[in-house]
């Protein structure tokens, strides 16, 4: 689960991680008395989604007066930004973040991630703040410095100084100030179960204090139900509603572009079936896990949000019955087809514990759209038919 | 011959009692595996499917002499039951619990390593020794006896390879289910050798997915040290960027991790990498037979 940044920069506040003043507006209204109450004479206006990049895209705007203030979250709340990480559809800012303005120095990049192969998270930091960190990977890996941490020992001096002379910095109370920052934001990763927080750019100012500019966090779902306050900040209107409603009925979903529809029982499989698909000339529709417990409810649900894509010609129902048995999932397909109008043809292809009977059962159902498969190539070969009009 | 478990290991189960653990602790039973006994706290002293409860794991150990511990406590509780396995001085914990938070498992690992204890998963369809020992969900009657050695992050993909390989005649010594988690036990790293000492094993089929660089590390391990053919499958190659696929680890981030990186890797290594997993059994048939 991913926050917004004035809500990631509400938790660094509560750690001691220093951030800009600045407060949460839903109308232009709302920014002005905002800003008045920052004070001041300079503003930024942000818009709040979860994506980066708001700031090439047209999202973060600096404001000189109040009337500014209001022209430019005018301007923001309900535009439609597009981010190199939001995909072409954009999304529709609904808040906007006002924040006191910064005296900005200098740029740096500080994040915390799990370091898989390590097993354990660790720090990055770069002086190339601004960037795209990817891109800083990259073009100029040297640049970033990666202090791994083991959650045993927490945050040690020597970590600290890693980073520090890392980032040539050289200045001793400059030093200690970016420790204790670093510090406090490894706590927050730990103590909240977060999956990575990024901030990007950390700044210095004029006077040498470090202010953490932007800030992303994403959590470890798996984790959410000992963090109710952090599954409290869910902004829904920011996740795929497909997804979403598919994930409430415990399925797995991700809409891609093509034209093929699948419906497969694991996530390996899902994504094999997937690749099949495309290795034989065919494009899928989406990734779709039913997860092992397929039955005529997931599976109806399955069809139902599969079918939502208008794009979708043909759909490949590729089981593995492992514990689950074929012949159940075969009368489960029957029964969903009679719940949901399933108009463009179904690939069947029923394979493990009892795939003869499901093939019999199948085959005595004598539904127009089924079509039954032996083996995951044939399924894959004849859904591709199917979607090009060819059976 | 097999790696890690066969006909004789002593096995317990850890969350024996509530029902995910008794429908598999049932069919693992019916499948031949030596299930000793498992453990519940405060159902000590019951008996269950035949075989005692116990309240911790040491009183199991002591009373059993198990080696092995099937995990299906629920995902809150994974990293306390392995730990406790790891203290009581289990050598094997199968981890089929899905859900657990990582920060857990880093730490339930860490200690597991400390222990010397080995683990599977979590999140995984655990490891079976065909026609000798099952321990955990994957559906038995598929895994004839054979000579081919199976190594997977998925627990479908594990059942498909499975079939192929035996519908081409040939059959599966052991296969270890290890998980798609982003932090995980055994990986393709530690399993390879032990197939490659294995006598019965002649060949290898390594299945994996996008995320992370396990397949990556296990190029360059059987590039210099595996000398039996390896076929792989990498699941993901149409899986868009910044998208959790299913499994929590199964997500290309930042560029990395991609399908078409691990396949370059494998081949490059001499490994048969199949584009589909539907050619997965014509491959095994392909490098046996050279």
């Amino acid at each position: 689960m991913n926050i917004h940044e004035y809500q990631a920069k509400q938790i660094f506040a509560k750690y001691g991680v220093p951030t800009p003043r600045g407060i949460i507006a839903n109308t232009s209204d709302e920014a002005v008395a905002n800003a008045k109450e920052l004070g001041g004479n300079i503003w930024v206006v942000k818009a709040q989604i979860h994506a980066g990049g708001r700031g090439l895209g047209g999202g973060v705007k600096l404001a000189r007066s109040l009337e500014e203030v209001k022209t430019l979250a005018d301007e923001i709340l309900g535009m439609t930004l597009v981010t190199y990480q939001t995909g072409p559809e954009g999304k529709l800012v609904q808040k906007v973040y006002i924040e006191e303005g910064a005296d900005i120095k200098d740029e740096l990049y500080l994040g915390v991630v799990l370091d898989r192969a390590k097993e354990m998270p660790v720090i990055m930091a770069s002086t190339e703040g601004g960037m795209a960190i990817e891109d800083v990977a990259h073009d100029t890996p040297e640049k970033i410095i990666k202090v791994a941490v083991d959650p045993a020992i927490g945050f040690q001096g020597f970590h600290g100084r890693e980073l520090v002379f890392g980032l040539g910095i050289t200045d001793k109370a400059e030093q200690a100030k970016l420790i204790s920052f670093a510090s406090k934001l490894f706590k927050v990763y730990m103590e909240n179960d977060a999956e990575m927080i990024e901030i990007n750019p950390l700044i210095k100012t004029g006077s040498g204090d470090f202010l953490a500019l932007d800030g992303k966090m994403g959590f470890d779902d798996s984790a959410l139900y000992r963090h109710p306050e952090i599954e409290a900040m869910r902004d829904i209107s920011e996740e795929d509603a497909d997804e979403r409603e598919a994930g409430e009925y415990g399925l797995s979903y991700v809409s891609l572009d093509g034209e093929i529809g699948c419906m497969v029982n694991g996530a390996g499989l899902a994504m094999g079936t997937m690749d099949t698909i495309n290795y034989m000339g065919g494009t899928p529709a989406n990734f779709l896990d039913v997860g092992g417990k397929a039955n005529a409810q997931t599976v109806a649900k399955g069809f139902e949000i599969i079918l939502k894509n208008p794009n979708v010609k043909a759909i490949f129902v590729n089981i593995f019955g492992g514990i689950v048995r074929c012949d159940r999932i075969a009368n489960g397909i029957l029964e969903a087809t009679k719940m949901v109008d399933v108009h463009v043809p179904v690939i069947v292809r029923l394979d493990g514990t009892n795939a003869a009977e499901a093939a019999e059962i199948l085959r005595n159902a004598n539904i127009a759209n089924v079509i039954a498969a032996t083996d995951l190539a044939d399924g894959a070969a004849k859904a591709v038919k199917a979607a090009k009009g060819e059976n | 011959m097999s790696i890690l478990v066969n006909k004789d290991t002593k096995v317990i189960v850890q969350g024996f009692t509530g029902s995910e653990g008794t429908f598999h602790a049932e069919q693992c039973l019916a499948y031949g595996t030596k299930i000793v006994g498992g453990v519940t706290p405060n159902k000590g002293g019951e008996t269950h499917l035949g075989k005692p409860v116990f309240n911790t794991v040491k009183e199991a150990v002591a009373a059993t002499g198990a080696t092995v511990s099937m995990v299906f406590v629920p995902p809150a509780f994974v990293a306390d039951a392995v730990m406790e396995a790891a203290d009581a001085g289990i050598e094997l914990a199968v981890i089929i619990t899905e859900g657990a938070p990582v920060r857990d498992m880093q730490m339930a690992k860490a200690y597991a390593t400390k222990k010397n204890m080995k683990t599977i998963g979590p999140n995984c369809p655990g490891i079976i020794t065909a026609e000798e020992c099952k321990i955990g969900i994957m559906p038995g009657n598929i895994f004839k006896k054979g000579n081919v050695g199976l190594i997977s992050k998925s627990g479908t993909l594990t059942y498909e390879g499975a079939n192929q390989v035996c519908k081409e005649g040939f059959g599966i010594t052991t296969a270890v289910g290890i998980g798609g988690d982003p932090i995980i036990g055994l990986s393709y790293k530690q399993l390879l050798p032990l197939f490659e000492a294995d006598p019965e094993t002649e060949a290898i089929v390594m299945i994996g997915e996008i995320g992370g660089d396990l397949e990556i590390q296990a190029a360059a391990f059987i590039k210099e040290n595996i000398t039996k053919p390896v076929v792989a499958f990498i699941a993901g190659q149409t899986a868009p960027k910044g998208k959790r696929m299913g499994h929590a680890g199964a997500i290309v981030s930042g560029g990395a991790g991609t399908a078409k990186e691990k396949m370059d890797a494998l081949e490059a290594a001499g490994v048969k990498v199949v584009v589909s997993p539907a050619d997965i059994g014509k491959a095994v048939k392909e490098v046996l037979s050279k």
